[in-house]
């Protein structure tokens, strides 16, 4: 697999732990805040979403719960385990260190 | 997996395995609601419904995959993953209804072909023999004459073979007969065996009623008119009697006690008939021609099998027989010298129908695995086409943690499933094809052929086999596909982007090249072995078919003896003659190309010195006056028998070219001596040479004998008439009933009838290998269009540029058009080499064709391009529709 892939696929997973984090949300509600937050730059689609959050449920990270939507629908709506806020951390701090690092080669390169 | 995280995972888990079906409806039901939130955002600002449904849809992608992504990412047990893929698997063959179809017809077809070949197989050649007991181990027995033929053995042969043998179980004599049945007032003529005392035992089958034969049996001269008949026999003549036991059906016109009835599906021990009643060998005389033989060391008549103990090969046994043999031709060499006696596997039988298709069946075995590796070759193609659509798809499933070996099993899954219904279908076809052979040959009115296909557990194994083999090939050709697979390019939903097309293009240019290939070779072996047929058929016999009708009447059955045949035939001969509508009519022992076998003598000849190692032996045929002309057979010198060519006058003789051009270099023999069966006999006339058992043989020396000199009481008539079959019978049969109202007619045929049945094999094996070439053909025509078709869906931006730049829509056609061609050259050119490499193998079906015959793959050729050309003329038709300014707006 080419490294760009992991870089979407690691930070899709940390995104979603990330919007969950705040608030228990449904799957429609994750993908509209993903668009939101990310300018659409990510260009991540429905498609990709749901096997992601399945994947989430089912690592222990998030649960999924049926509950009732502002408009009265049967919605699954996913909330955060403590084993995924831990990992939420531990992500964050991974890509801070990654990130700084990155910025910093680039910042280099332009001086 | 850490204990924490399965702790937190487990209850996931452990619904998702007990409740698999409502985690499935909860997983619809979140996808569907996240569906119909979309439309409704998508209708708030400001789109049509449909609008907004449609545009919802293609922002999720493929629901039926996203569900598949969702399944993957669970990650369930192996058998929850196989039941998952076999489901998924279905729902994507389902999704295309038209590549299914064509796949599974396309594997059905060629997996039909090979369970029918070797359903054939094991019916016709190694298992031939229903209920007959351990078949692995049993031989047919022939004798053998150096440098010449195979022969039979003679009763006193067979005996002491039977009491020496030790390393043989037991052996038995099944020698085939046919009688006619009296049945009120007409006579119907049906096939059965003359069988040893022990058959029934030696076999292993026991009849359902009444009892086998006694030892006893085998003894005497007609002493023991008893009959066992079979199953069928009993259902349809007795109407399944319960009584039928010591009750007496005529045959040959003796009364035999009906002792036994054997079991159902038993149909006696002669490839290619399904055997009515079997008798002792005691009835010898009455049902086998030419006189009592039982004592006869030198009547070699015995058609034979042995049963090996367990562990004996054959090679031993065979040591121990030639041993056997070498103790008789020092007892008996009057009769025994120079001749042997050999084993053969039950494929390779010399006297019935199993040598004689084994050459086509060898051959058809072969042709059925290259259709086989065409059909996987055009469903590989298939696949490809489909996994290239599918390549989103597959890119999703591997960036959610699908894993390759997850991917590669969902594919050799759906490989299973497009397999699987082949091969279910392909056993269909070899079940409603098993009578196929006996359709294909030229029978005759009550000849009972029977050549089925068995379907037993070996055949069953074999399907398997190939089945997974199969499921291999057209899972893992696609699985190629996902080597090249661009996980990040992929995830950004649209599809557009390239992706590993070159190496794509490859793999499928070479599917193409392969499958062109093989059915080039295919249709070379099926071109030359039509031709080979059509100089069967054009190739004159030597005497003339038309007008001739072979019939025999039935004067043993009424019990004339020598003197009462010889008086009777010299009446019924100067009758025929007088008769209007009857040119000639002329007795012989044995007509050509028939089922009966000449008779044949040491010969010596004055003046031909043979070379040490050289025992002249030729056959011969014993025939009455007006043979030669009856039958059309050139006289080359000398003249025919005369009614005063009798037993009282000097032997006389007449010879065919080839004899006078090996043993009388060529000088006119006639006057000049030849020994026949010890006595000196004188040639009087020289015959143009013709063909005496099959179609195929070589010219070789022969000579007719007066019929008079060696007397057969029962021999053929040959008609020669103007008239109609049945009225000619009909004039015939009053003659005959003229001389004696209790004579019957036996079968008749004509000679016509019999030179095509004698190209039988010949005719099978031109119809299998033309079947199946015809569908390689096909197969490879779809293989290629697929291919084109492609290539012009692919390639559209490119035409349409051409196009804008000044091609013309003429340009576009022969573009694609060229490179179909180029594609099928290259299959041609691997083609000819095979054909070069293998055509060789047909040879022993071929007649008078070179198997590198240069006609012969210049047609071949010639029928290939032009499949090429029609194959890429839809796809090429396209392209010259390609419209430039709309490719180029895209």
């Amino acid at each position: 697999m080419s490294k760009p892939s992991d870089l979407v696929q690691g930070t899709l997973d940390m995104l979603i732990l990330k919007i969950l984090a705040l608030e228990p949300l449904n799957g429609w509600a994750i993908s509209h805040r993903l668009k939101q937050v990310s300018s659409d730059v990510l260009g991540v689609s429905d498609g990709s979403l749901y096997p992601a959050l399945h994947k989430l449920e089912h690592l222990g990270w998030i649960r999924a719960q049926w509950k009732s939507s502002e408009n009265n629908r049967r919605a699954k709506f996913y909330s955060l385990t403590q084993l995924g806020r831990k990992q939420l951390e531990k992500e964050t701090a991974n890509w801070n260190r990654v990130s700084a690092a990155i910025s910093g080669i680039v910042k280099l390169r332009e001086a | 997996m850490r204990i924490e995280q399965w702790f937190y995972s487990l209850p996931v888990r452990l619904r998702s395995f007990f409740h698999p079906n409502q985690v499935d409806e909860e997983l619809k039901e979140e996808l569907h609601g996240h569906l119909e939130q979309q439309i409704k955002e998508n209708v708030e600002r400001g789109m049509s419904p449909e609008e907004a449904r449609r545009s919802a849809m293609r922002a999720m992608g493929g629901i039926t995959q996203i569900e598949q992504q969702c399944r993957d990412a669970h990650g369930g047990s192996l058998l929850e993953d196989f039941v998952q893929d076999l489901r998924y698997g279905f729902r994507q063959l389902c999704r295309s209804p038209g590549f299914s179809a064509l796949a599974i017809l396309c594997l059905t077809l060629a997996i039909g072909a090979n369970a029918a070949v070797f359903s054939w197989v094991e019916g016709i050649l190694f298992r031939p023999y229903p209920l007959v007991a351990h078949q692995e181990r049993l031989f047919a027995v022939a004798g053998t004459v150096p440098g010449m033929r195979i022969d039979l053995l003679s009763w006193p042969d067979f005996r002491d073979l039977r009491r020496s043998c030790a390393l043989c179980d037991d052996a038995f004599v099944s020698k085939i007969t046919g009688s006619t049945l009296n049945i009120g007032d007409h006579a119907e003529v049906t096939t059965g065996s003359i069988v040893s005392a022990n058959y029934f035992d030696a076999i292993g089958v026991h009849p359902i009623l009444g009892r086998g034969f006694e030892a006893g049996e085998d003894v005497g001269n007609d002493a023991h008119p008893v009959v066992v008949i079979s199953y069928q026999f009993w259902r349809n003549r007795f109407k399944g009697d319960p009584q039928i036991i010591g009750k007496t059906q005529r045959l040959n016109n003796v009364p035999h006690t009906i002792i036994g009835v054997a079991p159902e599906g038993f149909y006696g021990t002669f490839v290619g008939r399904a055997m009515q009643f079997w008798v002792p060998i005691s009835m010898e005389e009455t049902f086998d021609r030419g006189g009592y033989k039982l004592e006869d060391r030198g009547a070699r008549w015995i058609e034979s099998y042995v049963r090996l103990k367990p562990g004996v090969s054959r090679a031993q046994a065979q040591q121990q027989i030639s041993a056997i043999e070498a103790r008789l031709q020092n007892d008996y060499p009057a009769t025994n010298r120079g001749r042997g006696i050999e084993l053969w596997a039950l494929w390779q039988t010399p006297f019935n129908h199993a040598g004689e298709l084994l050459p086509t069946l060898e051959v058809m075995v072969a042709v059925a695995a290259f259709v086989l590796l065409i059909a996987c070759a055009n469903v590989g193609n298939l696949l490809l086409v489909r996994s290239f659509v599918r390549r989103h798809e597959m890119s999703v499933r591997l960036a959610i943690g699908a894993g390759r070996g997850r991917l590669l099993k969902q594919l050799l899954t759906e490989g299973l499933i497009l397999s699987t219904l082949g091969t279910a279908g392909g056993f269909l076809l070899a079940y409603l094809c098993r009578h196929l052979l006996v359709m294909l040959l030229p029978v005759r009115e009550g000849d009972g052929m029977y050549l089925p296909g068995a379907i037993d557990g070996r055949v069953m194994a074999m399907g398997a086999g190939i089945c997974l083999l199969v499921a291999l090939i057209t899972g893992l050709v696609p699985a190629l596909q996902t080597n090249h697979l661009d996980v990040a390019g992929a995830l950004k939903a649209e599809s557009g982007g390239v992706v590993g097309i070159r190496s794509r293009r490859w793999i499928r240019s070479g599917l193409v090249i392969f499958q062109v290939c093989l059915s080039f070779i295919l249709l070379v072996g099926a071109a030359l072995l039509l031709e080979s047929l059509q100089r069967i058929r054009s190739t004159s016999p030597g005497f003339s078919t038309t007008s001739v009708i072979v019939t025999r009447v039935s004067v043993v059955a009424a019990g004339y003896d020598i003197p009462q045949a010889k008086t009777f035939q010299n009446e019924l001969i100067d009758r025929l003659n007088g008769l209007p509508g009857i040119e000639s009519a002329a007795l012989a022992a044995v007509t050509p190309l028939g089922y009966a076998g000449y008779q044949s003598s040491p010969i010596a000849v004055d003046g031909y010195q043979p070379s040490p190692d050289e025992q002249p032996e030729v056959e011969y045929n014993q025939v009455g006056l007006r043979y030669l002309a009856t039958l059309g057979i050139p006289l080359l010198s000398g003249r025919e028998f005369a009614r005063s060519d009798d037993e009282n006058a000097p032997l006389v003789a007449i010879v065919n070219r080839t004899m006078m051009v090996r043993y009388w270099g060529g000088q006119d023999p006639i006057g000049r001596r030849l020994k026949v069966k010890g006595r000196w006999v004188r040639v009087v006339g020289v015959a143009a040479d013709s063909k005496y058992e099959s179609l195929g043989e070589t010219p070789k020396p022969f000579f007719y004998v007066p019929l008079r000199q060696d007397f057969v009481r029962e021999p053929d008539l040959n008609i020669r008439t103007t008239q109609s079959r049945q009225s000619a019978l009909a004039a015939v049969l009053r003659e005959v009933n003229a001389l004696d109202q209790d004579l019957a007619l036996y079968q008749t045929v004509t000679l016509q009838e019999q030179v095509n049945r004698a190209a039988a094999p010949q005719l099978v094996a031109v119809t299998l290998v033309s079947t199946l070439g015809g569908l390689a053909l096909l197969l490879a025509a779809v293989g290629l269009y697929g291919v084109m078709s492609y290539a012009v869906a692919q390639s559209t931006r490119e035409l349409g540029l051409r196009m804008a730049l000044g091609a013309d829509a003429a340009n576009l056609l022969r573009l694609v058009i060229s490179r179909g061609l180029r594609l099928t050259a290259g299959g041609v050119f691997f083609g000819t080499i095979g054909a070069l490499a293998l055509t060789k193998l047909l040879r022993e079906l071929l007649y008078k064709v070179s198997p590198y015959d240069p006609r012969v793959f210049v047609s071949a050729l010639a029928v290939m391009t032009v499949t090429a050309v029609s194959a890429c003329l839809l796809p090429a038709w396209r392209a010259s529709r390609t419209d430039p300014a709309r490719v180029l707006r895209n």
